[in-house]
């Protein structure tokens, strides 16, 4: 049965104006022999039309959709329907793409693409096709995506990338790599475009090998499914021939090695329908991305409360700064809902970062699990970069003992992956938001937002400490260089006598790390109540909430 | 059954303390309201923001959850109503009254004679069938019922015999057996002017565990001799013990021979009053209060009217399959049948409230009234059909399927009356998947689908912001799709918690019509699929079109243990289905550093140190048996202690490292075993 496609507008009421628009005429004359001779032809073109397009639909074929069935995973336009909201339009484009180009059929240019709403929120589209041809890259391909690409650069419209595919077709290389639109013009797009602030999303829902593995490497934000999803240079018969190490697909890009190790991508999905929806979760999240000006229409004038006892915030930091808590207990009793959207939960552990909303004002929150590695740092740096292409204010929550020393972490760039979370932090236009819960040590203060890099406000619990090192770390060190100088005046130190002077430096480090001391001289702008740490915060988000956005710049990242 | 506190010159009540909580309480408060009496409220911890609560004028907190410590502390609540100035409490001290002069008990011998040819002669008396019973014991134990005079003698040896053996004392007692009993109870009213009058009777047969579920006024199947003369025996009893305010007499019936015999007297207000109010046409707590204030009753006996019929369900949160046993839970969806002045439904709870193991879980009470007892029976089940109830197991359903059995209908009612028809009532989930049922279930699936789909529609286009009216075209009905039509795939499970009946998913492919229908095709069903369109739809409420049938359908649906439950309501079907979220919680973070990953240059197992620094505890030795996250060692570093917890379960071995020692990065702290190598 033929059905024809209507698409019911809803009537606008356009105002009680006197005048009425002029109503054009009807003009078509039903009874003449031309209009039931076009009617009869345009029923022959539609016809032929809809058959065109129900081959296509059916993708590479019965084989190759069982296959992809058989891998848990769905067909493009399904994906497609899974992440634009629940009975939204979705505007496909260049449906015939490829139609009699090659000797082999290649349905829709093997890549899906158009426009969908996502929360709210229109998004382009691009879907590799892994049923025909391995969702390889043809021409067509290339230039479809491209096309895509054009339309989301000029209409602002935040990209989705879902990657399965094989990369450039090698037969036909010529014709897809060198050239100005040819392949890297991809990449070359999703540079430009998050540098204008258009959100760049990959999720990766199979493979991504070659060329394709820049797709989610150049992505913003990426999400890879666990099992299916593997991202890497080379796959594995390649790298046995070039290098002779055997090694599995998902040991060699899967998604463990990307979410924990590598950093490559940022959200670990257990299984397609999971990859979704985080898809659906990052778009939520993108919040207000772009140039708008801030629109407090877009906060919801009902939230949740956090699920736990926000009393309980007064137990969690222990007076013992050496007791490690985990940071989230905290955020939990702070957000809304409890809820927290985490960035990068894999990676980098000892600093958590994520999104979330207070008392419905959207913010990203940044806090410590532990000591910042090199890696760590890197996350920070991401993350905050996030927010500010997206005008996401910024709220820390330091508890701090530095960044970690020895000859591993030097050698590994410590000093450099925190500059790069100091020069995120330093240059980010964003409102923030610093509360020290517990240690506020060392270079762990300043890449954590304190009081020189201009928060907009700045809080302690009365479980804050905070110096340049530790009391015992600071009297080993001074008493060391005490005794070499004593040693070259030729004066012998009694244990007793470092004994004490180590104490007298522990003393006043302890006296000097106080909150006390701190907020006489107006390091900060107060000790509050943890229990009262949702409500300053959601006062003070308000407070910072500035007329228009200003543009981020940063200066030299030291890679 | 209201106590007085205060005699303040003028006799009238005008503020009132409810001692109570739930369904009676707030129905007490009602009628207190209409008549300007001020009402104070107690409650326990619990119950902060019960109904009841929140429809008193005033509320005390008397106590804890636990009734004993709250609504059954006489002191803290007679202090409640001395801090409010309430002159009276309802219910006054209430108390069962065991005996009365002139009003026949059940025929039976509980005389300290044990002579087996006197207790024979007594049975001979008594009646055949007899039950010889152990004075003490219970549980059946050492029980006989004996339908012939020659078989007394043997049974009651033997029942001597099993008494002593069970309980040290053979002992026994002997009463009249009655083999279809029915219990029938009169509404009695006293003044303090000495006049008591009857109500007439209502039945409470329908019961389990003990409890009643379905009551009716007048009782079905009696004659107006028998309502006569157990009217007047109950108002005899009332007099002998000089009673006043309400009261009910309790009878068991002999179905058999249509004798009734006493067995005892509430001096309260019971939780059925309503069907009497309902034949009557009178407002009991009303009287209560008049009488309380010394007034006489408002009726004499002869201008008692009996009017219609009336029934009256208990509606319980229970596990009807599992032997009745109450159930907690919180009420997700409550939509109680419409109320109208033949319909009354008194309840204590809200949508959204909980019901805890600390009350009694009873939800609410439905009475319906008709002109006679089938047009009641009628209202009656209609009424149970439109009762929905979502979050928490009840017995709807099953007091729909009582309400419907023909011997119901017919009113033969007895306290056996569940065991004697079990196999109709309580069909196992096996017997119940029939052909009619599992498609009646699919139809529910298909509507249930359908509604979500566009409820899901709706909000999504809601949920946009308002100010982007240029997106709301992106939300029209039907989705637009080039050249193709919009396709939904729903999957259902059926909600084995509630009902095992089927097993499986249920895969459902939706395509959205250009009318904005919908055409519904089921995965592995042979039937050609479903055209269904959704008329109008509200928050809940749906008219749907499915096949060329219009019905109303109601949906609810909430989120309980990671999956979703939706429950559908059409006709007098009430399904449930649930979608699983599988829990997406990935590995844990965690506050702790894991240990260093393993390189190839060690076995697998082996934890290396994540960092140098200072070992200060260890916390197994070798050879320990571990978990696979358990604790191991714990390291200070960074002025920060770090647990090194195991990568797997299995034996420790080669831990070397001591407390206060020193360790290096990725020095080789310790090996976890596979269990089965030694």
């Amino acid at each position: 049965r033929q059905r024809l496609p209507q698409l019911h507008l809803p009537v606008q009421n356009l105002g009680s104006s006197l005048y009425s628009s002029a109503v054009l005429p009807d003009g078509v004359d039903r009874s003449s022999d031309a209009f039931s001779h076009n009617s009869a032809a345009a029923q022959e073109l539609v016809s032929q039309l809809h058959s065109q397009i129900s081959k296509v639909l059916g993708g590479g074929g019965a084989e190759a959709v069982k296959r992809n069935r058989s891998r848990n995973k769905l067909l493009p336009r399904e994906r497609i329907n899974r992440l634009i909201d629940p009975g939204s339009s979705f505007l496909e484009l260049s449906q015939l793409a490829g139609y009699e180009l090659y000797e082999e059929s290649l349905p829709s240019g093997g890549i899906i693409t158009g426009i969908g709403p996502v929360h709210g929120r229109l998004c382009m589209f691009v879907a590799n096709d892994p049923t025909t041809k391995g969702g390889t890259y043809y021409p067509i391909t290339v230039k479809k995506h491209l096309r895509a690409q054009e339309i989301a650069s000029q209409c602002k419209l935040p990209s989705l990338y879902l990657v399965d595919s094989g990369g450039a077709n090698l037969p036909k290389q010529a014709e897809v790599f060198p050239d100005r639109d040819n392949f890297g013009r991809i990449f070359y797009n999703q540079a430009k475009m998050s540098a204008e602030g258009i959100p760049q999303v990959a999720l990766v829902l199979g493979s991504c090998t070659a060329g394709g593995a820049y797709i989610p490497a150049m992505a913003d934000e990426s999400v890879i499914v666990k099992g299916n999803g593997t991202i890497f240079l080379a796959g594995p018969p390649l790298v046995k021939a070039a290098t002779g190490e055997e090694v599995s697909a998902e040991d060699l890009g899967g998604a463990t090695v990307h979410c924990k190790i590598s950093g490559v991508s940022d959200h670990f999905a257990e299984d397609e329908l999971h990859a979704l929806e985080l898809g659906r979760n990052i778009i939520r999240n993108i919040h207000m991305a772009g140039k708008g000006p801030f629109d407090s229409q877009h906060i919801p004038s009902e939230y949740k409360e956090p699920l736990y006892d926000m009393q309980e915030l007064r137990e969690i930091a222990p007076t013992d700064q050496k007791q490690p808590f985990d940071i989230r207990s905290v955020i939990a009793r702070v957000v809304d809902g409890s809820e927290f959207d985490e960035f990068k939960k894999l990676y980098g552990s000892t600093l958590v970062t994520g999104f979330a909303r207070i008392c419905g004002q959207p913010v990203g929150i940044i806090g410590n699990n532990g000591i910042l590695f090199t890696e760590s740092a890197l996350k920070g740096a991401h993350f905050i970069e996030l927010c500010a292409q997206r005008n996401i204010p910024l709220t820390f929550l330091q508890n701090i003992t530095g960044f970690m020393v020895g000859s591993k972490s030097e050698a590994s760039g410590i000093a450099k992956a925190g500059a790069k979370m100091v020069m995120a932090v330093s240059c980010a236009k964003v409102p923030k938001i610093t509360i020290i819960v517990g240690g506020s040590f060392g270079a762990g203060n300043y890449g954590m937002c304190g009081r020189a890099y201009s928060p907009d406000f700045l809080f302690l619990w009365p479980t804050a400490k905070i110096s340049v090192m530790g009391g015992a770390q600071a009297a080993g060190v001074l008493a060391q260089i005490e005794k070499i100088n004593k040693k070259r005046q030729g004066n012998e130190w009694t244990p007793e006598e470092e004994e004490r002077f180590k104490q007298k430096v522990i003393e006043a480090y302890e006296r000097e790390a106080s909150p006390y001391y701190s907020t006489a001289r107006l390091w900060d702008d107060g000790i509050i109540d943890p229990a009262d740490t949702r409500k300053v915060l959601s006062l003070c988000l308000t407070a910072t909430v500035k007329s228009s956005p200003e543009e981020t710049k940063y200066g030299v990242f030291r890679m | 059954s209201l106590s007085s506190l205060v005699d303040n010159g003028s006799g009238c009540i005008d503020k009132i303390l409810v001692a109570n909580r739930g369904e009676i309480a707030c129905r007490i408060m009602r009628t207190a309201k209409r008549l300007g009496v001020r009402t104070v409220a107690v409650y326990s911890d619990a119950d902060r923001d019960a109904l009841h609560v929140r429809s008193a004028d005033e509320a005390v907190r008397v106590g804890p959850a636990p009734t004993r410590l709250s609504y059954l502390n006489s002191s803290a609540i007679v202090e409640a109503a001395l801090r409010t100035s309430a002159q009276a409490i309802h219910p006054g001290a209430s108390k069962k009254i065991m005996g009365a002069a002139g009003v026949p008990l059940v025929p039976g011998y509980h005389g300290d004679e044990q002579n087996v040819e006197f207790l024979k002669a007594e049975a001979d008396k008594i009646g055949y069938p007899v039950l010889i019973k152990p004075t003490h014991g219970g549980g059946g134990k050492g029980m006989r019922i004996v339908e012939r005079p020659g078989d007394f003698v043997e049974n009651l040896l033997s029942a001597q015999r099993e008494a002593a053996a069970s309980f040290g004392v053979n002992t026994v007692l002997l009463e009249k057996y009655i083999t279809q009993p029915r219990h029938v109870e009169v509404q009695v009213f006293g003044d303090k002017l000495g006049n008591v009058i009857h109500l007439y009777e209502r039945d409470c047969s329908l019961q389990r565990r003990h409890q009643k579920i379905i009551e009716e006024a007048p009782a079905p199947n009696v004659t107006e001799e028998f309502r006569a003369h157990i009217g007047q025996a109950a108002v005899s009893a009332a007099k002998a013990v000089g009673y006043y305010n309400a009261g009910t007499v309790e009878f068991i019936v002999d179905t058999a021979s249509d004798n009734f015999y006493f067995m005892e007297m509430n001096t309260r207000l019971q939780v059925e009053h309503p069907v009497t109010e309902m034949v009557v046409g009178q407002d009991l707590v009303e009287w209560q209060i008049r009488v309380a204030n010394g007034e006489p009753l408002p009726l004499t006996q002869e201008q008692v009217p009996l009017n219609g019929h009336a029934f009256e369900a208990r509606i319980y949160a229970e596990n009807v399959p599992r032997g009745f046993l109450p159930a907690t839970g919180t009420l997700h969806h409550y939509r109680p049948a419409d109320v109208n002045p033949t319909v009354r439904v008194e309840t204590g709870v809200e949508e959204g409230d909980t019901v805890s193991v600390h009350y009694d879980p009873m939800i609410a009470k439905l009475v319906v009234w008709g002109h006679s007892r089938s047009a009641a029976l009628v209202k009656f089940k209609s009424c149970l059909s439109d009762f929905q109830i979502a979050g928490l197991p009840t017995n709807v359903s099953f007091v729909r399927d009582l309400a419907s059995h023909w011997a119901f209908e017919k009113g033969q009612v007895e306290t056996h009356f569940i065991e004697h028809y079990k196999d109709d009532l309580l069909i196992d989930s096996a017997s119940k998947a029939t052909n009619e049922a599992l498609n009646a279930s699919k139809l529910s699936a298909v509507l249930a689908a359908v509604c979500l789909c566009q409820k899901e529609h709706i909000s999504s286009a809601e949920a946009i912001p308002c100010n982007d009216r240029l997106v709301s075209l992106w939300y029209a009905n039907p989705p637009f799709r080039m050249h193709h039509s919009a396709k939904t795939m729903v999957e259902f499970e059926w909600d084995k918690d509630f009902d095992g009946s089927f097993g499986g998913i249920l895969k459902l492919a939706i395509t959205h019509q250009t009318d904005g229908g919908y055409f519904v095709e089921m995965e592995g069903d042979d039937s050609s699929g479903l055209e269904v369109k959704v008329l109008h739809s509200g928050e809940n409420n749906f008219r749907v079109e499915a096949g060329g049938l219009q019905t109303d359908v109601t949906l609810a649906h909430y989120i309980k243990d990671h999956n979703k439950h939706i429950h559908v309501w059409h006709g007098d079907h009430h399904h449930q289905f649930k979608q699983t979220k599988t829990i997406r919680q990935t590995s844990d973070g965690g506050s702790h550093l894991k240990p260093s990953l393993e390189s190839s240059s060690h076995p697998k197992g082996t934890v290396l140190a994540p960092m140098a620094g200072l070992v200060i505890k260890v916390l197994v030795e070798n050879g320990a048996r571990v978990e696979e996250g358990q604790p191991i060692l714990v390291l200070e570093a960074m002025k920060m202690e770090h647990v090194v917890k195991s990568p797997r379960p299995g034996i420790v071995d080669g831990l070397r490292v001591t407390s206060g020692q020193q360790v290096f990065d990725s020095t080789v702290l310790f090996n976890v075993k596979e269990n089965n190598t030694s």
